[in-house]
């Protein structure tokens, strides 16, 4: 592809992104307006209400004005990363995202990388020994870590590797980069666990299916060693493997939420699930506006891996 | 010294009690020498070739002696890899599939070269270029990815990538019949001069005689997993000994003369294990007697080859008795036309050239018109804008008298007296057919569509219409052969007894012998319903055999066109003359340039 079919397919994929997060955030500010219980009563917290101080915050949330003129504001503000204050605790909604936001991005890109780099290896080898003893043992552990849900996971990890065997910290984030790893270790495990399943069983099947097909046996015919051949199958079955990896990482963002809570971690999802127990409405809005907008850049990157891998997609072909 | 040698080699299924698919094969080839292994659908001659490259899908098991040069080949352990590509490369019948779509040509080329010339990135830059010139291919290709290359030039390339190991010998399995006429010819010509050049021996599968006569030196004639005879083509050609061989060369229809009847098989290739105790052939053969069911033939010297006919001496050789000549129609006053196109056009989006330009044809009622051209020439979006599955961007279609040219702007009961009235036979009867669904549920379905009664003496009817026994009904597509489930196309499509048939290339998926039978049908259908036939396809000698009117379409164009006879005896246009001189012929010189 040139730069210019590039620059072009970049804009498209780019368009469509800002679309969608467009359309969510209205879902999203619409829902919680929807939500039960007086907005001014979740707004307020613990003060007290009297007419004054709800006609105070009506004034400060601008709850009198039109429904959409409230989302606008709100967007507007959003673009420039203002989110208003949080109602727990008074500071700034950005400044307490920023704050653990990076941990929870550690978490999941380690989570992530952990699935794919055992599951991929793992299906390849499954789908090459076809119906041998190393294919079932890893489709039957495949099967066993996708429906293992991962606070489970996670409490069990705990058990046996850190209360148990002592290898592990129990809880806490570390003070140098290396011991953050150390700590973090044990969480991703539980977050990934369930995610290379998927990837050990899409990877084989994708697999299995390329290496019956005509170009692998005119490989074979021609004398091609095995390694390559195996090496054609795989760079043919990645696409499907790549939808997966982007389902794996957006799923693994939503999983934080309770392995955030499970190992005590002070990051994004701890944050939420504070905050939704709390009302804190503001701090809600923003963390899954700001989910929202990660999942669409995942999304984006899987859609700019497809057509790196398969020249025929950027150029809106049909596969043949 | 022969380069391979096969001595009784048998495949069958893996387990104690597996079926044959099979058995008995002896092959030799030498050293620069080419043997055609021909066959129809099931004569085991693809997993012939499968076993001596050692590919044998899993689940097969092969015994009988293979050497390859001086080694015995151990059907165990893959012992064959080593020699793959260096001693013995196969090349496959669709370029379309055969390489990797995700890797551009040059490095596939470059991934099959020998260890020396693969060492650096010039090493291999230069091995590339001169292996996509020996094909006649730019460098420029080696930055290509497949998609980007017509069929031609992939299957070019999969020659390049299958000879640069530089094998002793090449096995090209059906490499051809994906491919146009005139392509089928280049990559044809291609292959023999190189097999010449290298001195290579050759080993080519095909389902055609005329093309195993013409390309190669011997011809192993194949049926149900048996050789029926092997000889040198010229011998084979001129006295064909076996009834096999012989009816199947009179099935191939000619290109020169239409038949009143082409000369058909009855029934189909049964399996190997169905006909292990007597001669193979014995069910269709015409010159059966019954010593021939009451033991297997062996190959035996007859006549400067061997042959597997028990009565190879008794009925002697030669082609069977020609058949008779249909006269040539006189062109009466065709009357109204029932379908009459004018200056249809049409683009699809995101496409630069159009796929129709100005096209104009009438259909007679009763009249049997063909179009024929390559792919690519609009010849299916034609067939397509007529039955209404596409709608054309310029022109009109006319149908008994109303414009039908956008069916999308017809009312919902005149759409459905139309599909009534115009109904298609698409080509490939293994995909067009719910394989869920029953012979009878479908069939049913098409008469409850067309608003005709369907109780169990209309299907029955259907079915004997298209030759079927009344109890196919109960069956499903896939416990039918190629051709029954073809039957079954055209009974549904007749299940509203149209007045015009449309039929895009209904027969060009079909084996020979099959093919011939659903011809013989469709003209007879055509007679007996007084039944317009619209006949799409690529093959010249079919549509002298179907057809009264010809138009020959190119790149969207009608080039010319005129009653069959005419154009085909003194075409005018060069193209029309490149296409005729393209249809393989038994001798070689259809190969020469």
């Amino acid at each position: 592809m040139t730069g210019q079919e590039w620059a072009r397919f970049l804009a498209r994929r780019v368009a469509a992104a800002i679309a969608v997060v467009l359309v969510l955030s209205f879902g999203i500010f619409a829902l919680l307006y929807l939500a039960p219980g007086s907005v001014e009563q979740t707004l307020l917290g613990t003060k007290p209400a009297s007419p004054e101080t709800i006609g105070a915050i009506r004034a400060q949330y601008h709850l009198d004005e039109p429904f959409l003129v409230q989302y606008l504001r709100w967007l507007g503000a959003a673009l420039h990363l203002d989110f208003g204050t949080s109602i727990r605790s008074g500071s700034q909604v950005g400044t307490e995202i920023s704050a653990r936001l990076p941990l929870t991005i550690v978490l999941v890109l380690y989570g992530s990388a952990l699935a794919v780099a055992a599951g991929l290896p793992l299906g390849v080898w499954a789908a090459v020994r076809r119906g041998l003893a190393v294919d079932r043992l890893a489709t039957g552990a495949s099967i066993a870590a996708v429906s293992a849900p991962p606070f489970a996971v996670g409490l069990l990890l705990l058990f046996v590797f850190a209360i148990g065997l002592g290898w592990f910290p129990v809880y806490g984030t570390g003070e140098t980069p290396a011991q953050t790893l150390w700590h973090l270790t044990l969480p991703a495990i539980a977050l990934g666990l369930g995610g290379m399943g998927l990837i050990v069983r899409l990877t084989r099947a994708a697999m299995v299916g390329e290496l019956d097909q005509d170009y692998i046996v005119f490989a074979r015919a021609r004398g091609l060693r095995g390694r390559t051949v195996v090496g054609y199958a795989l760079r043919n079955s990645l696409v499907p493997v790549l939808t997966a990896a982007g389902l794996i990482v957006t799923s693994t963002l939503v999983g934080t939420v309770l392995v955030e809570v499970t190992f005590a971690l002070p990051g994004l999802g701890s944050l939420l699930v504070d905050s939704v127990t709390f009302k804190d409405v503001p701090v809600v809005q923003a963390v899954a506006l700001l989910l929202t907008v990660l999942i669409a850049i995942i999304n984006l990157v899987v859609d700019v891996a497809y057509a790196v891998v398969d020249p025929r997609i950027a150029l809106g072909r049909e596969a043949s | 010294m022969s380069l391979v040698s096969v001595r009784g080699l048998n495949v069958s299924l893996t387990g104690p009690h597996g079926r044959s698919l099979l058995s008995g094969v002896d092959l030799g080839i030498a050293a620069g020498e080419s043997v055609a292994l021909v066959g129809e659908s099931g004569s085991g001659k693809s997993l012939t070739a499968r076993a001596i490259l050692g590919l044998l899908p899993p689940g097969l098991t092969r015994t009988g002696s293979i050497r390859i040069g001086d080694t015995d080949i151990d059907p165990g352990a893959d012992a064959m890899a080593p020699l793959r590509g260096g001693t013995v490369a196969l090349l496959l019948q669709d370029p379309f599939t055969m390489l990797n779509p995700l890797r551009r040509v040059g490095r596939q080329i470059a991934d099959s070269l020998v260890a020396h010339e693969r060492a650096t990135s010039d090493t291999r830059r230069m091995a590339v270029t001169r292996r996509l010139a020996e094909v006649g291919l730019l460098a420029s290709v080696a930055d290509r990815y497949p998609f980007q290359l017509s069929g031609g030039m992939r299957q070019r390339v999969g020659i390049a990538a299958a000879l640069a190991g530089d094998p002793a010998l090449l096995v090209a399995d059906e490499p051809t019949t994906a491919l146009d006429v005139t392509t089928q010819r280049d990559v044809l010509a291609l292959v023999r001069r190189i097999q010449h050049e290298r001195g290579m021996g050759l080993l080519l599968i095909t389902h055609d005689l005329r093309i195993a006569f013409s390309v190669c030196d011997r011809a192993v004639v194949m049926y149900a997993g048996r050789v029926m005879e092997d000889g040198e083509s010229t011998v084979i050609r001129a006295r064909p000994a076996h009834p096999y061989t012989r009816a199947l060369l009179a099935a191939e229809p000619p290109l020169d003369r239409r038949l009143v009847t082409i000369p058909t098989i009855p029934g189909s290739v049964p399996r190997h294990d169905d006909v292990a105790g007597s001669c193979p052939f014995a069910d269709r053969c015409a010159l059966v007697s019954d010593e021939c069911r009451r033991g297997r033939p062996v190959l035996a010297e007859h006549d400067g080859r061997r042959v597997a006919c028990i009565r190879a001496a008794e009925i002697g050789t030669g082609q069977s008795a020609p058949s008779a000549v249909a006269p040539v129609p006189t062109p009466g006053d065709p009357g109204p036309a029932l379908l009459s196109v004018a200056g249809l056009g049409k683009t699809y989006r995101g496409s630069e050239t159009p796929a129709l330009i100005g096209v104009s044809l009438t259909v007679a009622p009763g009249e049997s018109v063909g179009i024929v051209g390559e792919s690519g020439s609009g010849k299916t979006t034609l067939a397509r804008c007529v039955v209404g599955l596409e709608t054309p961007g310029s022109g009109s279609i006319t149908f008994d008298g109303s414009d039908i040219t956008d069916w999308s702007s017809l009312d919902a009961t005149r759409r459905r007296d139309l599909r009534r009235a115009v109904q298609m036979v698409f080509q490939d009867p293994y995909s067009t057919l719910n394989p869920v669904r029953t012979v009878g549920a479908t069939l049913r379905e098409a008469l409850v569509a067309m608003g005709q009664p369907a109780g169990r003496r209309d299907l029955a009817q259907l079915l004997t219409l298209v030759g079927l026994p009344e109890g196919y009904a109960t069956k499903r597509p896939a416990s039918l052969s190629g051709g029954e489930r073809q039957r079954v196309s055209i009974a549904r499509a007749l299940a509203g007894r149209p007045q015009l048939l449309v039929c895009d290339e209904s027969v060009s998926a079909l084996d020979v012998s099959v093919q011939a039978q659903i011809l013989d049908l469709l003209t007879g259908l055509q007679r007996d319903l007084g039944m317009a036939l619209l006949f799409i396809t690529h093959d010249l000698a079919v549509v002298r055999q179907v057809t009264d009117k010809v138009y020959v379409l190119h790149h969207g164009a009608c080039v010319e066109h005129g009653p069959t006879g005419q154009v085909l005896d003194n075409p005018r246009d060069d193209y029309t003359r490149g296409l005729l001189q393209s249809v393989p012929r038994e001798d070689s010189g259809w190969l020469m340039p």
